[in-house]
């Protein structure tokens, strides 16, 4: 199968072989989103053309449906199904088993669906409806109603984002059987580790072009880094921090005691002294997000209490902890980061418009000063700061979102995943500015998926597991030491 | 034990319900026993009265469950009985053929809706208010006055025609055998509803639906068209919406430009009483039937006390829609908690 | 070529073209019934009043201009109307009368409270209806039309149990100043033009306008900023509802009486229909308050111009209601990208021939 010179991304060759894993690597607007597109024919490409085995000529898909009656599947990272209906009317929908009367055969319909969940080997009882399953389950499903619907190729674009390891061993150990039964599947990630571990070949796009098709073997993670980047890349690994401060007699900002949010986190005590860099790892839902969450307010603590600065506190919306001298920069950048209609100086300045409360606006001179410092401080690329947000590009976008909290000028700053989905190149420049902003004597709590980038940055690690913190790790910062904790080692139960 | 808390969210919402109609209905009985509360016959009465109601409410039923709503069904029935009225005493045709011609209106009407709806992606509140006030203009442009229909005998021999029912007469006070009975829009009425009931649940497009009112965009990539379920779920209503004009018509027999107003808020209530989630991709139109009949037994509980002003109907339903709102979005706050 | 294409793409584009196109269908209709073809413009003064089409449309326009208002904020701070702002216009006459009047009286020749009590007391439940629109949407996410249809239904009903099924008459003279005169200029032009100006004071002093814009545009991302989404939301109903309770008493005061079945009839439409036609998206998010304020008049003026050309009251939403269909046509995302694929289109086939 190949698809020569697909115009929109100039000029961009791809093969993918019969029962084949391959990787679509490239930085963000490297042009994957576009290719995926245009191969499931939700949008059109102006040149080129594709092949499918089984198919003569040229093949055009006009909508995502035309494409699956191809072979051409696709799971997207949000689950693409309808969470109100049953497992097994996920599995069929638009393609329903019928009766001679022409109307949906239910029975069918159920003892199908159960054959392919145990062909699949999930536990799950299709006729419940899908939103009693966990996001990984319903990923599981959404795979096994592509795989269904006989597809030859199988496009997973970044399914792995919401899932934690072990929902992820249980997504390769899928894709390993898919590929035995000669499923081609087009493998889009993030993690590099996840790419080394399941795929066959990488192929690497860079701004919108081909950079090369290449075997896992040939190409060792740094020069895959390099492929996609387009250059030497900065060592990440340069930026470190000195090593084991004490802070011991750092006076305290923040000192949680039995804090909780019912459902998400246990009781939790948690200290942070002036000047410290606190990283919250564990595995996706084990609470890291949630606990920081609590302290800031956006879900209300139940239990606890909180003092910050030395004194007691009690906080029932965000903006009480701002007034303290918090901020969070929320992980889903897009849902609650970006107000995306609003100019890139909106952006900046509401955060401090609302601590200054609605009847004390600033001047506009004075906003247009602290629109200008930020851009120029923290190099945001756009055309002016009228520019409205939404306009930017990922990394821009969450540079804005940072000044619109450096712009309030916090004691305590919490930045959840602040790296997530943008290009290497920021990724440092944000990790830099943690260890900057450490230095000048504010305190943070860096979230991020990434051990390695919590390891550079961090103090200390607290390891978090089942919503409850189990852990904390100061000295001897090293990968096996954290994967050890959070996976559970001897240390605790 | 989390998923049986959540079918039991869905489901009891329809339990209150038709707990709601029992209540209401034994009190009624208890309070206006004198008054003939008890017979079967006022219950018939009920059906009677709001067979154009239940028609209208399977077809917002189904819009709700795309996540829509249509607002202009008080003003499309206004419509409706205002053309079936001039129809036959000023322009003389034959009823049957004018009912034929008042479906097809429908049809149009809730196709250009439909369209506005699902292809050009507007607001389906907005649309269906600009279906509102079209429809209630365009029955002043028909005709300004109240028109009576007395002339066509068939007409006339449809509506009046009682359908007895083999059980439940009884004797009254007087001495005289009253059979209950029920009239040709309950029937109408009742077809309506099992039809609609079986397509919701045995048919592709029925399923669709509620496939695109539980997640638009996994409709999308499930391979569903989502704009031409959204047009047809906007042509059935309005379709319905006419049948339901022609059992109103039926019952009044008249057409004026002030009728039927506010029944687009008697529908959506009794449709979200029946446990139809106003953010689509939940109910069915049982729930619905009984949110008729809870609809129908408050006006018909304000009427035999016959003090009370008429106003308190409306007070009393837009009461209930507000309660029952509440109580919707008091679950789903539940749900997301839970999660 | 590219001039015009910077005229459209101008804000306040569409409430100005749609004024300027009403006044000349006004002018044409003038001229060829052989009247002096400037009719429209003409103000003159009579018994010391004003006189004028032109000033008839601004004092029509008053109560729509002040409802739009409110609504502009509301479509701009929860992406849905209200459209019970017609029905509690009538529900604060009816309060306000009944008060002037007292509870049963179907008319009076004197006040039955001060002028002033009845008058705030009406506007105030107009508030408290705003209210609990307000709470509905911004405490319990109900979606903003369902929860003012429920007032759009029941608003009505309230204000006629309120009045005992009667329409009630306040015959006093100072009662109708709200709705007549002062001085030369009608009454409603003046408490429009300060309504008008408190709400720009309001939104240029304050930072209620970016708070407003914000929530609309993303309400989880503007409540971690420190905005209190649920507030600002609250806010903007109370707002409405205040709105309508201003247009509710003079409304009332024209006619002086409170004719609950009649009072605000419709003007849900106009005003959504003012916010559409000022070039406010109906999606909420960014909003220009000029915009619906000029929205307001011309809905006015084309009001005027449908009954001048024989249109009537009955008649009238049908015009209305297609104009609202087109306006929000065009400014439907799937129609403007077909605008623009063939603009792409005309283009390239132009850049194919050079």
């Amino acid at each position: 199968m190949t698809f020569p010179g697909v115009k929109a991304l100039d000029n961009v060759d791809l093969t993918l072989r019969k029962g084949e894993i391959m990787a679509l690597m490239g930085e963000n607007g490297a042009g994957k989103s576009t290719l995926i597109k245009c191969l499931t024919g939700i949008n059109a490409f102006e040149a080129g053309e594709i092949h499918v085995e089984g198919i003569d000529g040229p093949v055009v898909n006009h909508s995502t449906l035309d494409a699956q009656k191809k072979g051409i599947s696709t799971v997207y990272q949000e689950v693409n199904l309808c969470p109100n209906l049953s497992v097994a009317e996920n599995l069929y929908i638009g393609r329903e088993p019928r009766t001679k009367l022409g109307t949906i055969d239910w029975k069918e319909m159920i003892s199908r669906s159960s054959r392919i969940m145990k062909e699949l080997e999930l536990d799950v009882d299709v006729t419940k409806t899908l939103e009693d399953y966990s996001l990984a389950l319903q990923q599981m499903i959404a795979i096994a109603r592509a795989v269904d619907m006989e597809c030859k190729v199988l496009i997973l674009d970044e399914p792995t984002s919401s899932l934690d390891d072990n929902e992820v061993a249980k997504l390769f150990k899928l894709m390993r059987q898919l590929k035995e039964k000669g499923v081609s599947i087009v493998f889009v990630t993030h993690f590099l580790e996840q790419v080394y571990e399941v795929c066959d070949r990488i192929t690497v796009l860079r701004n919108g072009t081909l950079v090369g098709e290449y075997p896992i073997a040939e190409l060792p993670r740094v020069k895959l880094v390099a492929a996609m980047m387009g250059k030497d890349f900065d060592d990440l690994a340069s930026i470190k921090t000195e090593d084991n401060i004490d802070f011991t007699n750092a006076p305290l900002v923040v000192k949680a005691k039995g804090m909780s949010h019912k459902g998400t986190i246990k009781p939790f005590d948690l200290e942070i002294h002036k000047g410290e860099v606190v990283g919250l790892t564990g595995l996706l839902g084990s609470g890291r997000s949630e606990l920081a969450r609590v302290i800031y307010g956006a879900d209300k603590n139940q239990t606890g209490e909180l003092e910050f600065n030395g004194q007691k506190v009690k906080i029932n919306a965000p903006i009480d902890a701002m007034n303290l001298g918090m901020g969070l920069l929320p992980d889903d950048r897009k849902a609650e980061g970006i107000i995306g209609d609003l100019s890139v100086r909106e952006n900046i300045i509401l955060a401090l418009q609302a601590k200054r409360g609605m009847f004390h606006l600033l001047p506009m001179s004075k906003q247009n000063e602290i629109a200008d410092k930020y851009i120029e401080m923290l190099q945001i690329k756009t055309a002016s700061k009228e520019t409205l947000i939404g306009q930017l590009s990922g990394g821009n976008q969450q540079k804005v979102i940072l000044a619109r909290w450096l712009a309030t000028d916090p004691d305590f700053l919490i930045l959840d995943e602040p790296t997530r989905g943008i290009d290497v190149g920021t990724k440092t420049e944000i990790q830099k500015l943690v260890l900057k902003l450490a230095k000048e004597g504010k305190s943070l709590i860096f979230i991020s998926s990434e051990i390695e980038e919590m390891i550079r940055t961090c103090n200390k690690l607290i390891i978090l597991r089942d919503g409850q913190t189990v852990g904390e790790i100061t000295e001897n910062l090293t990968q096996e030491n954290v994967m050890s904790g959070i996976a559970g080692g001897g240390e605790n139960d | 034990m989390k998923s049986l808390k959540k079918i039991n969210g869905n489901t009891l919402l329809l339990l209150i319900t038709i707990a709601l109609f029992v209540v209401m209905y034994i009190a009624g009985c208890v309070v206006y026993s004198t008054k003939g509360f008890t017979h079967l016959q006022t219950f018939l009465n009920i059906l009677i009265n709001n067979a154009g109601l239940l028609c209208v409410t399977c077809g917002m039923t189904c819009v709700m469950l795309t996540g829509g709503i249509d607002i202009s069904v008080g003003s499309l029935i206004a419509m409706d009985c205002m053309f079936i009225a001039v129809g036959i005493e000023k322009w003389n045709m034959n009823p049957i053929l004018l009912m034929v011609l008042v479906l097809v209106i429908g049809a149009v009407f809730g196709m250009v809706q439909g369209f506005c709806v699902g292809y050009l992606k507007i607001q389906p509140f907005i649309v269906t208010m600009a279906g509102m006030f079209f429809g209630r203009g365009m029955t002043a442009v028909i005709c300004t006055e109240q028109v009576s229909v007395s002339s066509s005998e068939l007409f006339v021999k449809i509506a009046q025609t009682k359908i007895e029912l083999p059980f439940g007469a009884y004797t009254n006070n007087k001495g005289v055998l009253q059979v209950p009975y029920v009239r040709i829009p309950v029937v109408i009425a009742l077809v309506v509803l099992i039809i609609v009931f079986l397509m919701l649940k045995y048919t592709k497009f029925g399923r669709s639906l509620y496939a695109v009112g539980g997640s638009e965009q996994s409709a999308v990539m499930m391979g569903l068209d989502v704009a031409k379920t959204k047009l047809k779920a906007y042509v059935l209503s309005s379709v319905l919406c006419s049948i339901g004009g022609i059992c109103f018509c039926l019952n009044t027999m008249s057409g004026s430009v002030q009728q039927a107003t506010g029944l687009e808020m008697d529908a959506i209530s009794s449709a979200v009483i029946g446990g139809t989630l106003l953010t689509g991709g939940v109910g069915n139109v049982i729930g619905s039937f009984f949110g008729v009949l809870i609809n129908g037994t408050i006006s018909t509980l304000v009427k035999t006390n016959g003090k009370l002003l008429s106003s308190w109907s409306n007070i009393a339903v837009a009461a209930l829609l507000c309660f029952f709102i509440i109580l919707q979005s008091v679950f789903a706050k539940i749900k997301e908690k839970s999660k | 070529m590219t001039n015009i294409k910077k005229l459209i793409s101008k804000p306040l584009f569409l409430p100005i073209f749609c004024m300027i196109l009403v006044m000349a269908v006004n002018i044409i209709f003038d001229a060829i019934n052989g009247n002096f073809a400037l009719n429209f413009f003409t103000i003159s003064v009579r018994n010391g009043i004003l006189y004028g089409r032109l000033i008839d449309v601004l004092n029509r326009g008053s109560e729509i201009a002040i409802l739009a208002i409110g609504m502009t904020l509301v479509v701009s701070c929860s992406a849905g109307t209200d459209i019970s702002v017609g029905s509690v216009m009538s529900l604060a006459a009816s309060f306000c009368c009944m008060l002037l009047a007292g509870f049963g009286v179907s008319s009076t020749s004197s006040y039955n409270v001060p002028l002033f009590v009845g008058v705030i007391a009406g506007i105030l439940l107009a508030g408290v209806c705003g209210a609990f629109n307000g709470a509905l949407v911004a405490f319990l996410n109900v979606q903003p039309m369902v929860a003012t249809l429920i007032l759009f239904s029941a608003a009505r009903a309230i204000g006629l149990l309120l009045c005992n099924n009667l329409i009630v008459y306040v015959r006093v003279d100072s009662f109708g100043v709200f709705g007549g005169h002062l001085g030369i200029l009608p009454t409603p032009i003046i408490i429009a033009a300060v309504c008008i100006l408190v709400a720009t004071v309001l939104l240029k002093k304050t930072a209620l306008g970016l708070y407003v814009q914000s929530v609309g545009i993303n309400r989880k991302a503007s409540r971690i900023a420190g905005v209190r989404s649920e507030r600002i939301i609250f806010i903007c109903y109370i707002i409405c509802g205040l709105c309508a309770g201003i247009a509710g008493i003079i409304a009332s005061s024209r006619i002086t009486s409170a004719d609950s079945n009649n009072i605000g009839l419709n003007f849900e439409l106009d005003a959504i229909l003012a916010v559409a036609l000022g070039g406010n998206s109906l999606g909420g998010g960014k909003f220009r308050l000029a915009g619906s304020i000029i929205g307001a008049y011309t809905i006015q003026a084309i009001t005027t111009t449908l009954y001048a050309l024989g249109v009537s009251t009955e008649q009238a939403p049908v015009y209305k209601a297609i104009i609202v269909i087109i306006i929000v046509a065009i400014q439907a995302p799937p129609v403007k990208a077909f605008f623009a694929r063939r603009q792409a289109k005309k283009a390239a086939l132009k850049g194919g021939v050079a």
